[in-house]
């Protein structure tokens, strides 16, 4: 995956899976430790400790659709390339934090992407789910939380696509300013 | 300078304009499922996932969008199944964003299957 956005997307869908109903997404750029971290926490299923221990070797799934899993172990192939790591915290019925880091100026760091649209797509057809978004570039932050908008929007649900549309527009013109350092 | 968000009177407006358009919606709901497993976020399930968003959001259809997970068929993804009421389940692969508009305005509008992008179907 060419994005890091991808990644988050795809780990994000794992707590979906876990039957999350609450997503917390912190993205810390700083280049003050060079350091760039994400996190992905969840209050879904959780692992025991014995599933925490190998989920990072591909050869680990749950699912039946096919023997190997992908998501956990192509992300940690990308932070080590990058010389960080992954950290993962979970306990049984209470949830997962998924945690990577990336030295921010290395070569092989693959961009962050989409990240609207990433974020969108999570809210698609899940209305009992709520995100938490947090984008930090040094020092600076942008925070979207859909419990907010839930209750400025109601009776109109988070998930229709004209909301959905323009959640992604407003995500993309913050970031923008975050990066642009206004 | 935490930027919670600032322009409520536009998020205020969307409520009222979206509020409007749902009460014009007529008819049994279509559903239109994009398969988002890891698989399907590689291959460009995400943007296929935007493209419908923005069409269903000019078109003000009665259409619920969900999401699912890897359904074993990873090398046809992205992969879209489309749902009218009463109709055979219509699964598309290796969807585009350019298919988008197609797959809304042929099938989920007028009904007609768009073959050439078909992959499986269920009764
Ligand atoms: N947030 C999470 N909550 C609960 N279980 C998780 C979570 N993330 C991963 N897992 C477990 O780890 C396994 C491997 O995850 P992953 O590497 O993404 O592969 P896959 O999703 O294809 O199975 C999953 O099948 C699931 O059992
Ligand atoms: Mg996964």
């Amino acid at each position: 995956m060419e994005e890091l956005a991808l990644h988050i997307l795809d780990l994000a869908q794992n707590s979906l899976a876990a039957g999350a109903s609450l997503i917390i997404i912190v993205i810390n750029e700083d280049a003050a430790t060079n350091l760039l971290t994400i996190s992905i926490e969840d209050n879904g299923c959780g692992m025991d400790s014995e599933l925490v221990k190998c989920v990072l070797d591909p050869f680990t799934t749950t699912r039946t659709t096919r023997r190997v899993g992908l998501g956990l172990p192509l992300l940690y192939m990308t932070a080590r390339q990058c010389d960080g790591d992954v950290e993962i915290l979970s306990r049984v019925g209470q949830g997962t934090k998924v945690t990577a880091t990336f030295r921010l100026d290395h070569w092989d760091l693959p961009p962050l992407g989409d990240l609207a649209t990433t974020m969108v797509s999570l809210l698609v057809g899940r209305p009992d789910v709520d995100l938490l978004y947090r984008h930090v570039v040094d020092g600076r932050e942008f925070i979207l939380d859909t419990r907010e908008l839930k209750a400025e929007l109601d009776p109109v649900p988070l998930t229709e696509p004209k909301v959905l549309t323009f959640l992604r527009t407003h995500i993309k013109s913050e970031l923008a300013k975050l990066h642009g350092g206004e | 300078m935490a930027n919670k968000l600032q322009n409520l009177d536009d998020l205020r407006r969307l409520r009222e304009e979206t509020k409007q358009s749902m009460l014009s919606r007529h008819g049994a709901e279509t559903q239109i499922i994009v398969g988002m497993g890891t698989c399907g976020i590689a291959s460009g399930a995400r943007e296929v996932m935007a493209a419908i968003l923005e069409e269903l959001a000019k078109r003000n259809l009665n259409v619920t969008v969900l999401q699912t997970g890897c359904i074993g068929m990873c090398e046809k993804e992205p992969l879209v199944d489309v749902v009218r009421p009463g109709e055979n389940r219509i699964t598309y692969g290796n969807v585009t964003p350019r298919d988008v508009p197609r797959i809304i305005g042929q099938h989920v509008v007028n009904g007609q299957i768009v073959e050439d992008l078909v992959v499986g179907r269920v009764d």
